[in-house]
């Protein structure tokens, strides 16, 4: 049913956690199927993610999802990840069973909230 | 890798010496039981032989024995064709909210015919209440199917004192008894049901084969029509060698259900008592009233796919209740009856034993789930909030 892609990422998750002293933070959770996910990441010199960790409460693609988008963000600049959609993630991971597409646009939406995020709180500082 | 298969209630083990008595029927006994010659009264007299021992298991006569191709289709003949049956007598069927779809799909199919249905709600157990039951029950009422134990909670139902009722205002009783034969005992005499059905699978048995009890006198409408076999209600040429698995599968299933009970209710209770240490782990279903091979937890803050996924890879089978195996985004229909919130529902786990489980497949399980269950919540943003909180 899964890829072999989406087993290692959910046996292997990359990036687990939050970050310390982070710089934004986005919180997702899929009112379709209760799958909850926080993404916390530091932004640093060219508006680079420069660390990025998630927390996930959800079936196997969810984290395999959440872990692949952390891989797939780190070093991009914000401009980069703010392109990035759920379907970059899908098919990063080799895809994924049609009922479980939804479990990809809890990792990107988590991301673009928590770039959301550090984009307040970097207006807030300046002003 | 350590094999460990904890999911008889989604199927079982065909037994070997049930696999014996089949194979004849697959190569020199392959006649037709409709045919006049030798190949066929050969095979006519297995066929009968089956259905008395089907017969004898449940304490019923074989003439009330209907053979099918399994339990879906024994409950479809059931619904369906007791209540067209009846239709003239009125409209009304009662059953539960916790029925297998093989029932609940075929209740809202006939609401489209024209019949009201009452679905009746659950305890947190999983139970129907008898006196619910009684205030459901209408001049209309003609038919109810009501489970004997539920497949995912294991939670057995009060039907004797359901069928008390159905008999006092003549209403036919038809119960699914797909998951108790051979773990509970199963008498239709003392039950007081009219109809029951039963699959071979689930009693360590051949798949594609079931029966359904009809009570001499019960009016039962064909749903497929065809030839004339099993007395023209359920026609096709018969499918000698699972029924034959069937006969010989529920003989033995039967031969000694406490034996097998006490047996299957040491592990589950030595299972379910060791899962509880994880803590933050409650088991769902009627802690006695449930059949001896069921244990369904829930695991606060980790998500069900996942813990199946997780004990599939140390070599564990087992089942759940959650969203994200059934397909549907919507976790199970009976844990949601039961009142349970949803994030509970989706970490629930059913393990359902079996006569070939040991104490070893027990411990197996005892020492591979907590790490799992660890590995999980260490990365559940819910388990740390609910631990702050």
């Amino acid at each position: 049913m899964y890829s072999e892609k989406v087993m290692d990422h959910f046996k292997n998750p990359r990036n687990v956690g939050e970050v310390k002293d982070y710089h934004g933070k986005g919180e997702m959770g899929s009112t379709r199927c209760g799958d909850t996910m926080v993404l916390t990441i530091k932004v640093g010199e060219g508006e680079v993610i420069e660390d990025v960790k998630f927390q996930t409460f959800g079936c196997a693609a969810a984290i395999a999802s959440s872990s692949m988008m952390t891989e797939m963000v780190l070093g991009k600049t914000i401009q980069e990840a703010l392109a990035m959609t759920n379907n970059h993630v899908a098919e990063a991971l080799g895809g994924l069973p049609a009922p479980k597409m939804h479990c990809s646009n809890l990792a990107a939406d988590a991301l673009h909230k928590a770039i959301e995020d550090y984009l307040k709180r970097k207006e807030a500082a300046a002003s | 890798m350590r094999k460990v298969y904890m999911d008889n209630g989604a199927t079982t083990q065909v037994d070997e010496q049930v696999l014996e008595a089949m194979l004849p029927f697959y190569r020199e006994l392959f006649g037709n039981p409709s045919s006049l010659h030798s190949f066929g009264r050969e095979v006519k007299k297995a066929l009968e032989e089956a259905r008395e021992k089907a017969a004898l298991a449940i304490n019923a006569r074989p003439e009330e024995i209907y053979f099918t191709s399994g339990g879906t289709e024994a409950d479809n003949l059931a619904v369906q064709g007791v209540a067209r049956a009846l239709k003239k007598k009125g409209n009304h069927i009662i059953t539960s909210a916790v029925e297998h779809h093989a029932v609940l799909d075929v209740c809202k199919a006939m609401e489209e015919e024209g019949f009201k249905v009452t679905f009746l709600p659950v305890d947190e157990y999983g139970m129907v209440s008898p006196e619910a039951f009684r205030e459901a029950v209408t001049e209309e009422t003609i038919l109810a199917s009501i489970m004997l134990a539920n497949n995912e909670v294991g939670t057995l139902q009060p039907i004797e004192e359901i069928s008390a009722i159905t008999r006092e205002k003549g209403i036919v009783l038809h119960t699914d008894a797909v998951q108790a034969i051979g773990n509970i005992p199963v008498d239709v005499g003392q039950l007081g049901v009219d109809l029951l059905s039963l699959a071979a699978h689930k009693f360590n048995g051949p798949k594609g084969v079931g029966a359904l009890y009809v009570r001499r006198g019960t009016q039962v409408n064909k749903v497929t029509y065809g030839g004339g076999q099993e007395k023209k209600v359920r026609p096709g040429t018969e499918n000698i060698p699972g029924i034959v698995g069937l006969g010989k599968a529920i003989e033995l299933a039967t031969a000694d259900v406490p034996g097998k009970a006490a047996h299957l209710t040491f592990l589950r209770d030595k299972l379910i008592q060791g899962l509880m240490k994880i803590g933050d782990v409650k088991l769902n279903g009627h802690p006695e009233k449930r059949l001896p091979g069921n244990a369904n937890l829930s695991f606060a803050f980790v998500e069900g796919e996942s813990l199946l996924l997780s004990l599939d890879m140390k070599g564990v089978a087992a089942s759940s209740g959650s969203a994200c195996t059934s397909g549907s985004l919507e976790p199970s229909h009976v844990l949601l009856a039961m009142g349970m919130p949803h994030e509970t529902a989706h970490g629930s786990l059913r393990f359902s034993l079996g006569k070939y489980n040991t104490e070893e497949d027990v411990d197996y399980v005892l020492e591979v789930l907590p790490e799992i269950v660890e590995r999980l919540r260490s990365m559940s943003p819910v388990a740390r909030r609910g631990k702050q909180g």
